[in-house]
Formats: C-alpha cells, structure tokens, sequence
C-alpha cells in the first residue's frame, strides 16, 4: 500500500498515470491461471479456481483491458445458475451482492441465481481506474460500475450470437428475459445454462460495441435486493480464512516481542516448553517466538509460557520497514508534543489572505483540538496458512484487500517468481483498513517460514492480545485552530494546523516535497463559504505503526473541524445550524442535505430541552463531503451517570447515485456506529513503549446498549457516484460532541468523550 | 471424554482443561463458532449448553461432559432456531458475519427460557459485541419475533 487510497480521496477520481497498481510487472497471466486452478485441484478443503473453459479458450498473449474478458469473471453452469469472481473482496459492504446486480442487470440474470467468490491474482481483475485492485477507498462500484455493466451486457451478447448460430437466425431476432434467449417468431427458449458452452468460447465484443440497458428499464439496479452472503452468515456456513484447512496442515501460535523492533534474545525456558504436551516444533522468527503444533490450543499455551529476553532493537532492523518503538513512548506525552510542536505548517489549501483576514476581523478564536489513537479491532483475528507445493508453488490463505500487492510482497520475500505465488482471499471478517500491506502487521510471514521450516503447511492465528500489539492504528493529530468572525459574527478566515502524520506517509514514507492528502483530508474540502482560508500540516513522524482506519483521514478530521465550527457559531451568536445554512447558501447540493436532515429529525433544535422521559437533551449538527459523497449528521445526546448517552442519529447521505438503497442503509448505521464508538470510548493508549489493552476489556469498542437508533435517509442527486462504505462515519463524531456541548456548556476538543466526566 | 453436540455423541481426547470452542472447531472441524477474544468479552464463540447460552472459549471441556451442546451448525434443526435464521434474513442483519453465529445462539437461547422478551429482556441477552454495528437490526429481528412491534 503506498499513494493509493490517497489518490481515492480525490472526488474527481483522475489518478495519476504513474500510479502503482500494486500489480507484479512480470506477471503472466496464462502461468497464474495454470497456478490458480493447480491449486484448486489440490488437497483444498474449499476450491478456488477459475473457469477452465473459458480461460483456455482466450488467448492470454494477447493485452486485454482489465474488466473485460467475460470468463475470466463469469461462469454459467448447466443449471442455469452463474458463478461471478469478484475483483473486490467481501467483508460485509455487500460488494458481491452490489457486484451481481450490475452484472445482472445487463447480462439479464436475477442476482439471486448467482454464487460470487473472491477473484484469484490476476490482471483481469485490475478494474480499479482499470489498472489496480484495492477492496477500499469507498471505491469498489463507483470505480467499477460502468465496467461491469459493460461486462455483463459483453456477456449478454455472447449468448445471444451463441444463440443465433444455433437456431439458425440473426442475432438481431432475438431477445433475452432473465436467464434465457428468446426467439419471439418461434416461441423457442434456451436457457443461459445450454448456451454458457458455445458463448464463452466466442470472441468478446468490444466493450464500446455493447448497448447498454436504459436506466429506467432497471430491475435490479437502484433496487433493495437482498445480499446473497445473509443466509450463510446467520448459520455459521460463510467460511473465513481462520476456519480453512489443508491437509496435512499444522497450526501455530505466536508471541511478538513487547515492543516493535526487539529480537528475540536468549530463550530461557526452551528445552521445558518443547517438552510441553502437542509441541512439536518452536522456532525463532523476526520479533517473535512461535510454536507449532497439531493443535492450535497446544501452540499458544506453549508459547505464551515461553520466558524470552527481548534484545533491544540494534543498528539493523529485525524486519524491513518496521519502526522501533522507543521503551518510554507514552500517547499521552506524544500528544503533549504534537500540540506543542512549533512552526506554521506546509500549505494544503489556502484561499483569500487568513492573516490579512484576522488582522481586521471582530473577534478571533483559537483552541486546539486532539484525535487519538484507534484499532481496528475487527471481530475476527488475523491467521493465514502457507503451503509449499511439490510443484515450486507457494499457496497462501489469508484476510487481505489487495491481493496482487501481496503477491508482490511475498514474490520478493521468498525470492519466487509471482506467477507461482496463489494468494486465496477468504471473506473478511471485518475490514475497517485492516488489511491491507502493513508491515510487520500480517501473519504471513510467519506462516510462510514456518512451513518452510517444518515442511508442512503451517496455519496461524494471532491471539486478539497478539492483534492488539501488532495492529497499526489509525494516527492521532493535535489541530491548532484559529477563527476571525466580523461584526456579525460570522466566519470570515478560517486556520488550521494540523501536527501530525498521515496514514499514507506512515506506510509508504514521508516526502518532504510532498504533502499527504489523508493527513488533511476533512480539514481541507469543506465547502463553506469562508472567504479566507488556511489549511496546513507540520509533520511530525510517529514511533507507531500507522493504517487506513474507516474513512481515513475524515475519521478524525471532520471532528476536529467541525466542532470548532460550533465554536466559532457559539462565539459569534449563531445557532449551528443557520451558520451552516449561511455558508452553504450558494451551495444547493449541500443546502438540500442539510434541510433534509433538519427535517428528518423534526426539525432542527439544538436544545438543551427536555425530553419526554424527563431527561435532559441537546443535539449536535454536523457536515462531511468524504470519498465523493456528502453527508450531514444530527445527534440527540444525554447524559447518565456522568456518562454521554446517544440517543439518536439522523443521518442524509448524497452519494450521486445508487446501486441498493437496503445496502447504503445497513452502511449508513454500521459507519454510525463506528462513529459512535470512536467519540464515545476509543482510544489505543501507550504507556512505557507498550499498548496498555491487549482485548476488548481495556480497549472497549461499543457494546449494543450504547448504539442509537439511526435514521438515514439517501438523496439521489445525480452527480457523480461517490463512495458508501466510509462516507456515513466522519459526521457523527462531531455532531455527538457538538451536541454535547451544548448539553453540558463545555466545549468537547478531544475524543474519546469517555475521559470526561459530566454533570447531569 | 464423551460428548453430545447436536445429538450426537463425541468421543474426543482434548484434555479437560481446553476450551469448548477449540474442541469444537479444532479437532472436531465445526468452525462455524468463532474465535474473538478468548476472554469472553465478544461472544462470538457462543454455544448452548442445555439451552443456556454459554462463551466456549472460557468454558472448560470437563465442565460440559455429558451435557446436550448446541452449536450453530444445528440451529435449523431447533424449531426456534429456524425462526431465528428466518428473521435474520429478513431483516438482513448480519454484515461482515463473524459474530452473527455468537448472535444467533444468543437470540436462540433467550427464546427458548422467554418467548415475549420485554425490550429489558432483550438487552440484557444480547450483549454480544458486533464491529460492524448491527445491533439495530438485531434487536429489531428479536423484537419482530417476540411479537413486539418494532
């Protein structure tokens, strides 16, 4: 992972033509499809191959444009029912189900009579801006939409030539209903399922040559269609890459040294731990001690009684492009730090003259503000399994959201070429930015050397106390603000210096020349009409490791912003709400987003008032523009036992256009609830160099008394299509805590609120 | 030690001390209960034991000998269960799945000791930890099978 996801921020979606595709250069796609289905064919509980049809029947030599050769994507099988191998990977989005109904709906095939996998490595699947594969970004439909409706009706096509050969009649006689070719003048059917044979050996049509279905004539598209993955996932069915198995395989558990950097220095206690009942092997790896076992049980009760000396990080690293965490780092401090870091910043949007502006506004208002630390704390702990086969190959199984990129990353690391490299990618039980390429963040090098060295199949699991050691986090950044307001109190410059690090720079390195977009994103992009503008960063590098966290840079960002928005409105006398509605007016989009919210709610009213239960309320308003699309937030808070209870949560989301309105509402409240947790509870704290949680216990993440009722509601305004997954988050952090300003009259400038303790 | 799980009986050589979930998941290969925390803070690993719910990760194997375990593998055999699944579906609840087996046994149990939960009832059951939040849409698939209004 380098500048990709940074380049997802951009609402135009131009991206460079430089831009690494995390693709293997010397990838050959005939060697990986021959390397995809050896693998299928072998000793795997759970096949992951391809069409072998249509895969022959293609010549892989010549280019093709990713997205478009139909059987590399699409199976119809004699029953009528359709196998989709998906570029972008599920982990509860809904993409599979988002991906079949455009699919579908040109192709004229009800969702429902497909099953959808995971797609193998391949270029085929690089559909992103048609050159790269990432599942994130809030990227995967608005990337791929016309390239898969085009796909499918590419499909469509096929068919009904296949169709005309057989009966003997032009193509252009023939019609299609869901699941079958129709020959009106005859009364003949034939089922997709009969067709499938002759059309997929049939040359692809130009993606440009196909008509395309009139929107108004959608059956699938727009529609609530159900997912395809519910049914499995109630009944314990849906299989993630900690259930798999491979035959002959051993499992083993891990211990990372305390502090990112160590070694593994004298084990003390060895000799007694492989005398332990189920040990077979221990092994020293990069920073960690593993023991591998017939059962998992057996390894991680072994290793965790092994007695390591930890050595300190020397000149050398232990792993590439790790960071040595200092033994007295403590989050406290760092953000001591950051608010105290001098300086004024690099420029990353300015407008108008701020300094002229504040030199002859009314009142000028300053505060600094703190976001913190968060995990991504996905229900499901990271494993992965690494089998060496007989052949030269290499397979390995784990949760990934990118997979050519870890590809890539293993071909270098075992020194084999790509193309014998199958990367399988399992369902994911839960994303959050948890799984892309971080270093020293995944198992898989650990499972790699351990098969190498027993010369089995290794699986491992990290424990969730392992997870929470190695896991990256979301960056935390203090933020100095500086507002001028006139005579009227309204806003007229706006400034703020962000001192932090942005998660791309965290990951791919910081470029002194450059500025990284996801350190900013949410400070800068609003749409405001505030005449005179400065948005700046002052860099200062983490000693942690850094990650995408849903929704980025907006997840703290609009936080930051927004609440000292309402600073800014308390200070010059507005209501919250109209100043927005003020700087907004030139604004329709927006305007209409914000009123639609307000009357969701039953109209604004900020409170504090009492409720019809007798307590005490307030309620917050806030704005985001994330990964294409717009949202507006309202929150009805009180406080209980000196805690903050979120009532509700209305929330109108403008992403352009949809695709399922069912999916866009279960997104809006899953992001909600992140939100929530966020502000309310969550914060990854360092004491002396080490995570002080280590589970759920000490780092909470919301626990179902605490969710709201959300209420959301979609304004389909025909723009661009933008982003579902991550836009519904940034608003609510802040419009939770500006509510609790109001409520409590002491304005919020840090997450999580849980460190306060209010009067009710 | 023997064991009954989904009414079958299981000999299995674990030792008394493991947890349930990796007797389950491990050497009997029903990997449909899930590994979360081994703290029994998540709930993802629940089961039923004689029709009460249970967090196998802290759930000793002796402690459950001769005892009747469901997990979600069987829980379209439980009439109950199968109204569960149904409602789950309407209501499309689960998102990323890993923790809707836990949440499903949890839905199950309570049915089965209470078939009109209050709302009270209803929360004090479901504590089960969901990262992509669907606890709206749980509580509103418990409600709409407790016949409340939802």
């Amino acid at each position: 992972m380098n500048d990709i996801i940074r380049d997802l921020q951009v609402d135009n979606l131009q991206v460079d033509k430089d831009l690494p595709t995390g693709a293997p250069v010397n990838l050959s796609r005939r060697g990986l499809l021959v390397g995809s289905m050896g693998a299928a064919a072998g000793a795997l509980v759970l096949g992951f191959g391809l069409p072998v049809r249509g895969a022959r029947a293609q010549d892989a030599a010549k280019a093709v444009a990713p997205g478009t050769r139909v059987p590399a994507f699409l199976e119809i099988r004699p029953d009528n029912t359709a196998r989709f191998l998906s570029p972008f990977v599920e982990g509860g989005q809904g993409v599979f189900t988002a991906m079949v109904q455009i699919v579908g709906e040109e192709l004229d095939m009800d969702p429902k009579s497909f099953i959808v996998e995971n797609a193998p490595t391949g270029s085929d699947y690089l559909v992103v801006f048609g050159k790269m594969r990432i599942t994130g970004g809030s990227m995967s439909v608005r990337t791929s939409y016309d390239t898969m409706r085009k796909l499918g009706a590419s499909a469509r096509a096929m068919l009904l030539e296949a169709a005309a050969t057989r009966l003997g009649v032009a193509a252009d006689k023939l019609a299609t209903e869901p699941g079958y070719v129709v020959h009106a003048a005859s009364g003949q059917r034939i089922a997709y399922g009969d067709l499938a044979g002759d059309a997929m050996s049939l040359p692809v049509p130009a993606a440009d040559s196909v008509t395309l279905r009139d929107p108004k004539q959608f059956r699938w598209i727009g529609k609530p269609v159900e997912r395809l993955d519910v049914l499995d996932k109630s009944i314990g069915k849906a299989v993630y890459a900690i259930d798999l198995k491979v035959d002959g395989m051993l499992h083993a558990a891990v211990q990372h040294a305390p502090r990112l950097g160590m070694s593994v220095g004298a084990v003390r206690n060895e000799a007694s731990v492989r005398a332990m009942k189920g040990v077979i092997s221990v092994h020293h790896l990069p920073g960690a001690v593993a023991v591998v076992s017939e059962r998992w049980w057996h390894a991680k009760r072994a290793v965790e009684a092994l007695q390591v000396d930890w050595a300190e990080a020397g000149a050398k690293p232990v792993m590439d492009g790790i960071r040595v965490m200092p033994a007295n780092f403590s989050t406290a401090d760092f953000a001591e730090r950051l608010a105290n870091e001098p300086g004024d910043g690099k420029d990353a949007e300015k407008e108008g003259d701020a300094a002229a502006a504040f030199a002859s506004a009314k009142t000028v208002v300053t505060a600094t503000y703190h976001s913190q630390y968060l995990h991504h704390a996905q229900l499901e702990p990271p494993s992965t399994i690494a089998r060496f086969n007989a052949d030269g190959t290499l397979d390995v199984w784990m949760p990934n959201q990118a997979p050519e990129q870890f590809q890539a990353d293993i071909a270098k690391r075992t020194g084999l070429d790509a193309s014998k490299v199958n990367v399988h990618s399992p369902m994911l039980g839960g994303f959050f930015g948890r799984h892309f390429l971080y270093q020293a963040a995944n198992p898989y090098p650990q499972a790699i050397q351990l098969a190498k060295e027993t010369g089995r199949p290794v699986k491992v699991i990290w424990t969730r106390e392992e997870e929470f050691l190695r896991d990256p986090m979301r960056p935390m950044a203090a933020v100095r603000f500086k507002g001028g307001l006139d005579a009227n109190g309204m806003p007229v410059a706006l400034e703020a210096i962000s001192i932090c690090e942005g998660p791309t720079e965290g990951i791919a390195g910081h470029n002194k020349d450059k500025l990284d977009e996801t350190a900013v994103e949410g400070l800068t992009g609003k749409s405001y009409a505030i005449p005179n503008r400065r948005i700046a960063q002052i860099y200062v590098e983490n000693p942690t490791m850094l990650a995408y966290w849903r929704s980025v840079g907006n997840s703290m960002n609009d936080f930051l912003y927004e609440s000292f928005l309402d600073e800014l409105a308390d200070k010059g006398g507005k209501d919250p709400y109209e100043l927005r509605m003020q700087l907004l007016k030139d604004n329709p989009r927006l305007s209409t987003l914000l009123k639609t919210v307000g009357e969701m709610s039953g109209g604004w009213k900020r409170g504090p008032f009492t409720a019809e239960d007798g307590t005490r309320r307030a309620r917050g308003i806030a704005m985001a523009s994330p990964f294409g699309s717009h949202t507006a937030a309202i929150a009805e808070v009180s406080i209980k036992a000196g805690e903050v209870v979120v009532h509700d949560v209305w929330e109108a989301i403008d992403p352009g256009s949809i695709v399922n309105p069912a999916i866009i509402e279960a997104q809006i409240n899953s992001a909600s609830a992140l939100g929530v947790s966020q502000v309310l509870i969550e914060e990854a704290v360092y004491k002396n160099g080490m995570p002080v949680a280590r589970n759920y216990d000490l780092y909470p993440i919301l626990p179902p008394s605490r969710m709201p009722r959300v209420h959301a509601r979609i304004i389909e305004s025909g723009e661009k299509m933008g982003g579902i997954g991550e836009p519904g988050l940034p608003a609510v952090p802040p419009a939770v805590a500006n509510a609790v300003s109001t409520l409590t009259g002491e304005r919020v400038r840090r997450m999580p609120l849980s460190q306060y303790t209010f009067n009710s | 030690m023997k064991l009954e799980i989904n009414g079958q009986p299981y000999e299995v050589e674990s030792d008394g001390d493991t947890p349930l979930l990796w007797v389950i998941r491990d050497e009997l290969g029903m990997t449909g209960t899930k590994y979360g925390c081994g703290l029994a803070q998540c709930g993802a690993c629940s089961v039923m034991v004689d029709g009460e719910i249970v967090r196998s990760c802290v759930t000793p194997l002796d402690s459950v000998a001769n005892r009747s375990i469901t997990t979600i593998e069987a829980i379209q055999n439980d009439a109950i269960g199968r109204k569960v699944v149904a409602a789950w579906v309407q209501h499309q609840v689960p998102q990323c799945g890993y923790c809707q087996s836990g949440q499903v046994m949890a839905a199950t149990a309570l049915l089965k000791q209470n078939d009109k939960p209050t709302e009270d009832d209803i929360a004090a059951a479901m504590v089960n930890l969901c990262r992509c939040g669907t606890y709206n849409a749980i509580k509103a698939a418990v409600q709409d099978l407790s016949g409340q209004k939802v």
